[in-house]
């Protein structure tokens, strides 16, 4: 029960996200309209992924920092999974609300497209992972990988976006989430949303590291 | 028992407190949209409830197996 606190804490986040993220006020908004509640869980995806991507890096780093310690490239690898996991849904729930807010499911943005080849570059990793068979250097492999794609991931999110004009907010010049992130109504769910998609997130990774080290114990006791 | 309990206790409460906030809201200024006006915001409102208490069912069950696993998996690390 001690260790499981903080699932609980993610589940009453969630709840309150759920509820209180579309019944609570939110600020009057051309186009957007009700939509802008969609910020309490498209952006909470891309917050959950990128935590769990730094989660996946640390580990990397770990991992070759030493290396007879398997379970590091275990929880990298585990952690960039559920990542691109949420990653994808970011890049959905993105196209939806794209389509009812600038007219295009795709409009080749310069925020979307970043997205998506930041999204690409973490494809790839599962690809290369899953290309070597040998395990030491699969391990060894996918951990430099790991770390080319997170310095790769920063400036297509982050800094690329902002050194031009974009249609996503936050972009074009602008810091953060400017408007929206400074409005109080949409503080009161944002920061918790973040927090119980993030938790979520970590209790999936959780769950797939403990599953994993199952089945190396069966491959070792076999 | 005990944390599904506690879970669904908490759930429960965090209902009707988003359901009064809900109804607070509506002696405020209104945004011109249709949802809120005729109040069928709740209906999206509890198929997102549902979706997301059938989620926590499955990732709690989830848990428990694994749980299971573990110590079957222990017990035969011990004595094998």
């Amino acid at each position: 029960m001690k260790q499981h606190w903080w699932k609980i804490l993610c589940v009453l986040l969630l709840f309150y996200t759920v509820i209180g993220g579309m019944l609570m006020p939110v600020p009057a908004l051309d186009i957007l309209h009700e939509t802008i509640r969609n910020i309490y869980f498209h952006v909470s995806m891309w917050m959950a992924m990128m935590v769990l991507f730094i989660v996946s890096l640390v580990n990397a780093i770990r991992y070759l920092a030493h290396p007879t310690v398997r379970r590091y490239d275990l929880v990298s690898n585990e952690a960039a999974n559920v990542g691109l996991l949420f990653g994808t849904l970011g890049l959905v729930t993105g196209s939806i609300w794209a389509k009812n807010t600038w007219g295009e499911y795709w409009s080749n943005d310069p925020k979307e497209l970043c997205a998506l080849v930041g999204w690409l570059i973490y494809v790839a990793y599962v690809v290369l992972r899953n290309s070597i068979p040998d395990w030491d250097r699969r391990a060894k492999v996918s951990a430099v990988y790991n770390i080319f794609a997170f310095v790769l991931l920063v400036p297509f999110l982050i800094v690329i976006p902002r050194l031009t004009d974009s249609l996503h907010p936050g972009n074009g010049g602008n810091p953060g989430f400017n408007v929206y992130d400074t409005d109080n109504d949409i503080r009161k769910v944002l920061y918790t949303a973040w927090g119980g998609w993030t938790l979520l997130g970590v209790w999936m990774l959780q769950l797939r590291i403990r599953i994993r080290q199952l089945e190396l114990k069966q491959l070792l006791h076999e | 028992m005990n944390r599904s309990l506690k879970i669904f206790l908490a759930s429960f409460l965090l209902v009707v407190t988003g359901l009064v906030s809900g109804y607070a809201q509506e002696t405020g200024p209104q945004m011109d949209d249709l949802m809120h006006r005729n109040g069928k915001i709740y209906v999206v409102v509890a198929v997102l409830v549902v979706i997301f208490i059938g989620i926590v069912l499955f990732l709690v069950g989830m848990e428990r197996r694994v749980s299971k696993l573990e110590k079957q998996n222990n017990a035969t690390m011990v004595n094998p």
